[in-house]
């Protein structure tokens, strides 16, 4: 009964446990294995060496898809944040209709991008879209057609993905503005400090958790990135804009080449594994000390 | 008020409504359209303003588009989705809660790692866990139904709960579970009595989180869903694709808006107390 | 939701008693025309006293399905029919095995009603596994019947001609061609002037992967006139759908569309009228490039569903279905000797073009659309195509790539 009371919390947790355990760690193991192997439509269990690794990096397309991740990610992670952390500094200054605008920045985080995905096809499309709409307005040279252009075609993914994003990043910074202790900011406006050196001295350094949860909401986010290339450009131009996440999706499921997917799989996970176990590290250390 | 300030105000309020109209223009575009016949859309700019309304689309997205053979609309797998949506959430939720619980406050030699290790999970694609994830459902007796699919979100909701949940409890004094377990209360009875009351802001968003990640959800949909149990998801992407048909876009986006309602409901209803349960557990954790 | 019920009960209560036929059907034809298409076999099924329980996933020509079948078949409950095609059905008879419909198929004679070409299709091992329910042409020129009168262009017969009258458009100030910048898209194109460098050049290069052929000069020729195509596209194609391409032609923003001939439903669902408002003309060069819908028939347990494949099979080759099938669907039917009087014009001369094909070799599968190759390999060969098409790569280097693409995707 002792035993019991003492252990209850490690019962609680065993069932999420043995879940993680099985339901990722095992799933890793058994995509590691199989990307060992030749398989193709379907999962063959025989050892053949690295070949699958060798075929992933003499593969053009695989390179294509590395490439875009790094950039997807980066420009995804650091504009989110950005608009994020202005919007949300403009609407802690008491702007009237707060509610509306915070909801309208909000919502497309509630949308799936099966479900936008045509529309902002049509709004970047050239011919369709916001530069036709422009040139209708008189200006005959305006240009904005990154999405038929194989090197810009990417940051029409970018922005897409941003639009998604950002307001939920706003959000978080928001609650983290709202929280800062308000004495201290009263104290520094009695002493004159002006209202920019008091964002940026007292109270962005304050929410450092805030840019840690952003950071891993949203890298989680890139590194899932898949609805939205599928729905925007299914990769295109040709394949300029294929993520891991797609490369892999094609190989396992468009082309039945299960081996070679799995072996891309690894690969991803291990740029996971790079990015994430460094902040879970962080996040993690201070408290061990308390 | 120096008119300085006035312009800066004027400034601030110029920008956000210019950020507002950005995020906007998709759900403009595909609410025009919704309205539009096809004639129109054929011929006309996708991006203009209707010239005729008709909600003939919206009608026949909900009640009379094929997904299938079955012309039935997306009526029919809107309660699927309830069905698994709803069990699922419910069941995320209070195991990330529990979950939370421990790691913030009964902590045990080895429990960082394991909630590290847990939290690794939330970052794994699910591209990857299709296959192997099929042939357990298959072991388990749940492929192709509801509760099979209720399992598997729940597996993977667990993470982001218990990330949720553990960094609002650590703001919580050690010494006020210390104090009640010097009187005498056990592990639940704490949870119970001082945890779960103050705990409905954390819930709003783990409720607000979990909802959205599986309502939007297509592709365990497609993957562990069988016949009369395809979620909605599923079955708007049945109506908006056709390989080699000819395509209804306005009756597609009247589709794509129904089957996104629940989840701008919950954002538009609850989005406030969302940043509020946001204020009360992100910051100092 | 109230139909699946009772589909279910009604199995549960026909069961072990009098083994009516069931079948769960896998199908990506979910939406407007392909779904009607599909529920005139459901009916029919129904009709013969047998119980339809409908597994419809769409999206990116099949690939939904296949990951759905995929999960299906591990999960060790694979649907009784599955829409499949190509080799893939081979491939899957090699994976997993198929049921044999021979009995069904030496009953009804299929052997005397299919050309070879497609019969070989149907057969794992020498056994018949699947039905086929349609032909689609895929090489195709769609055109603007009003804007090839206004500049008096008659049918390309060589790939010359038709850049020909593709400049004479261009300097009036008409886009040539309309397409769609999807990888798919524009495999079709490649295919087709593939095909116009001759049938054993086709056969050689997209069929057996003969790395002498993929490498050849022949082979360069092809890409230098894709170059030369990419040159008639408009600026906006990135990304685009087929259909919408089509209406560029039925609105006149367009001349030309090579595209299969479910373009055709879009020019009809728009009131058009084949040789009226539009016509069709086989691509430049001698041959017919195929795509063959079919439905596949997986291993299952029970007599009741054993039964239902048997049914299904039947009906599927049956001639009332095919010709209702196709008359809603745009293609011809698989049978030949289903009497077209109710087809339009192009249907009619695909069917002519088909068996006049079959004689002299010129009948082959499109690669393009998963009837010549595995997926892998022909992932490969598109990955090629639509990175040519969309950058400034050299003939030469692509066909450098296309060569190594295809001998890594045979590993």
């Amino acid at each position: 009964m002792e035993w019991l009371e003492r252990n209850v919390p490690k019962l609680v947790l065993a069932p999420s446990f043995v879940a993680i355990l099985i339901f990722v760690y095992g799933f890793i193991a058994w995509t590691a294995w199989v990307s060992l192997t030749r398989s193709k439509l379907m999962p063959r269990y025989e050892l053949d060496g690295f070949g699958q690794y060798t075929r992933l990096f003499a593969s053009p397309r695989w390179d294509v898809a590395m490439n875009n991740l790094y950039i997807f990610g980066a420009l995804f992670i650091i504009i989110s944040m950005l608009i994020g952390l202005m919007l949300a500094i403009f609407l802690d200054q008491k702007i009237r209709a707060e509610g509306v605008l915070r909801t309208i920045y909000l919502y497309p985080m509630a949308l799936s991008l099966i479900v936008t995905g045509t529309a902002w096809k049509w709004i970047l499309n050239p011919g369709l879209g916001i530069q036709e709409m422009v040139r209708g307005w008189g200006f005959e040279s305006f240009a904005f057609d990154w999405l038929i252009r194989p090197e810009m075609a990417i940051y029409t993914i970018v922005i897409a993905a941003v639009w998604q994003a950002s307001g939920f990043v706003m959000a978080l910074f928001l609650a983290g503005l709202r929280s800062v202790d308000t004495e201290i900011i009263r104290a520094a406006q009695v002493d004159g400090i002006p209202t920019r050196r008091i964002y940026s001295a007292i109270i962005i350094p304050t929410m450092a958790p805030i840019f840690l949860s952003a950071f891993i909401v949203l890298a989680h986010l890139a590194i899932k990135a898949f609805d939205l290339v599928i729905a925007l450009t299914n990769g295109g131009p040709g394949y300029a804009t294929d993520l891991p996440a797609t490369y892999m999706y094609a190989m396992a499921f468009s082309r039945g080449d299960l081996g070679q997917a799995a072996a891309s799989a690894m690969i991803m996970m291990m740029v996971i594994f790079a990015i994430v176990v460094p902040y879970l590290y962080s996040e993690l250390r201070p408290r061990r000390d308390q | 008020m120096t008119s300085n300030t006035t312009i800066l105000r004027w400034g601030l309020y110029g920008i956000l409504i210019l950020f507002a109209l950005f995020y906007l223009l998709p759900l403009f575009v595909m609410l025009t359209t919704s309205l539009k016949s096809l004639e129109e859309i054929r011929t006309g700019s996708l991006l203009a303003l209707p010239r005729g309304l008709t909600f003939q689309p919206w009608i026949e997205a909900w009640s009379s588009a094929c997904a299938g053979t079955q012309c039935e609309g997306l009526r029919p797998f809107f309660w699927n989705s309830v069905l698994m949506a709803v069990p699922a959430v419910m069941i995320s939720t209070i195991v990330g809660a529990l979950n939370g619980y421990v790691f913030a406050q009964w902590r045990f030699p080895g429990a960082n790692l394991f909630f590290a290790a847990i939290l690794f999970g939330c970052f794994i694609p699910f591209q990857v866990v299709l296959m192997p994830m099929a042939r357990m459902l298959g072991l388990m007796g749940l492929a192709g139904t509801i509760p099979g699919l209720i399992f598997v979100h729940v597996i993977y909701g667990i993470g982001f709960t218990t990330l949720f949940f553990r960094n609002y409890y650590v703001t919580i004094p050690q010494e006020l579970v210390r104090a009640a377990k010097v009187d005498g209360a056990g592990f639940f009875r704490i949870f119970w009595s001082i945890f779960l009351p103050i705990s409905l802001p954390i819930i709003t968003v783990s409720v607000i989180w979990q909802f959205t990640q599986i309502w939007n959800d297509f592709l365990f949909g497609v993957s562990f869903s069988g016949p009369g149990s395809q979620p909605v998801t599923v079955a708007l992407n049945n109506i908006v694709n056709s390989t080699t048909g000819v395509k209804a876009y306005n009756v597609d986006m009247a589709a794509a808006i129904i089957a996104a309602l629940p989840t701008l409901l919950v954002y538009v209803v609850a989005g406030k107390y969302f940043i509020r349960g946001l204020t009360a557990g992100s910051v100092k954790g | 939701m109230k139909s699946v019920l009772a589909a279910s009960t009604a199995m549960m209560l026909a069961g072990p008693v009098m083994a009516e036929p069931t079948a769960e059907v896998l199908h990506w034809w979910t939406s407007g025309g392909e779904a009607k298409s599909v529920a005139v076999l459901q009916d029919q099924f129904k009709a013969e006293g047998g119980t339809w329980t409908d597994m419809p996933v769409a999206g990116g020509g099949g690939d939904a399905a296949m990951t759905a079948l995929r999960a299906r078949v591990l999960a060790g409950n694979a649907p009784t029919a599955v829409q499949l095609k190509g080799p893939a059905i081979q491939e899957w008879y090699e994976e997993t095995g198929l049921a044999d419909i021979g009995s069904v198929a030496e009953e009804n004679g299929w052997a005397d009603v299919l050309p070879a070409q497609l019969a070989e299709h149907m057969k794992c091992d020498g056994q018949w596994c699947a039905a086929p329910v349609n032909v689609h042409r895929v090489n195709w020129i769609w055109g603007n019947k009003q804007i090839l009168d206004e500049h008096g262009i008659t049918q390309p017969t060589t790939w010359e001609e038709f850049n020909a009258a593709a400049e004479k458009l261009k300097e009036a100030g008409v886009t040539p061609l309309a397409h769609g910048g999807q990888n798919w898209q524009d495999a079709t194109i490649f295919e087709t002037v593939v095909l116009g460098q001759g049938a054993d050049f086709y056969q050689k290069a997209l069929v057996d992967l003969d790395p002498e052929a993929l490498k050849s000069d022949t082979m360069k020729g092809v890409f230098d006139e894709l170059r030369t195509l990419r040159g008639y596209v408009d600026d906006n194609f990135s990304g685009r759908d087929w259909n919408l391409a089509t209406a560029m032609v039925m609105n006149g923003e367009a001349a030309f569309q090579i595209m299969g001939d479910w373009a055709k439903g879009e020019f009809l669902a728009a009131g058009k009228q084949p040789g009226v408002d539009f016509v069709c003309w086989p691509t430049p060069g001698n041959g017919f490039l195929y795509n063959v819908d079919s439905f596949a028939f997986f291993n299952v347990e029970g007599e009741d569903k054993q039964q239902g494949q048997k049914l299904l099979a039947k009906l599927i080759m049956g001639p009332d279905f095919q010709k209702t099938f196709n008359l809603n669907k745009g293609s011809i039917p698989a049978r030949t000797d289903v009497a077209l009087d109710e087809f339009d014009d192009c249907a009619k001369q695909s069917n002519q073009d088909m068996s006049a094909d079959a004689e002299d070799g010129s009948l082959l599968p499109s690669y393009a659309h998963g009837m010549a190759l595995r997926g892998a390999q022909a992932g490969a060969i598109t990955d090629v195509v639509t990175n040519f098409f969309n950058s400034d790569m050299s003939s030469e280097d692509a066909v450098q790539q296309l060569a190594d693409a295809v001998a890594a995707s045979q590993m």
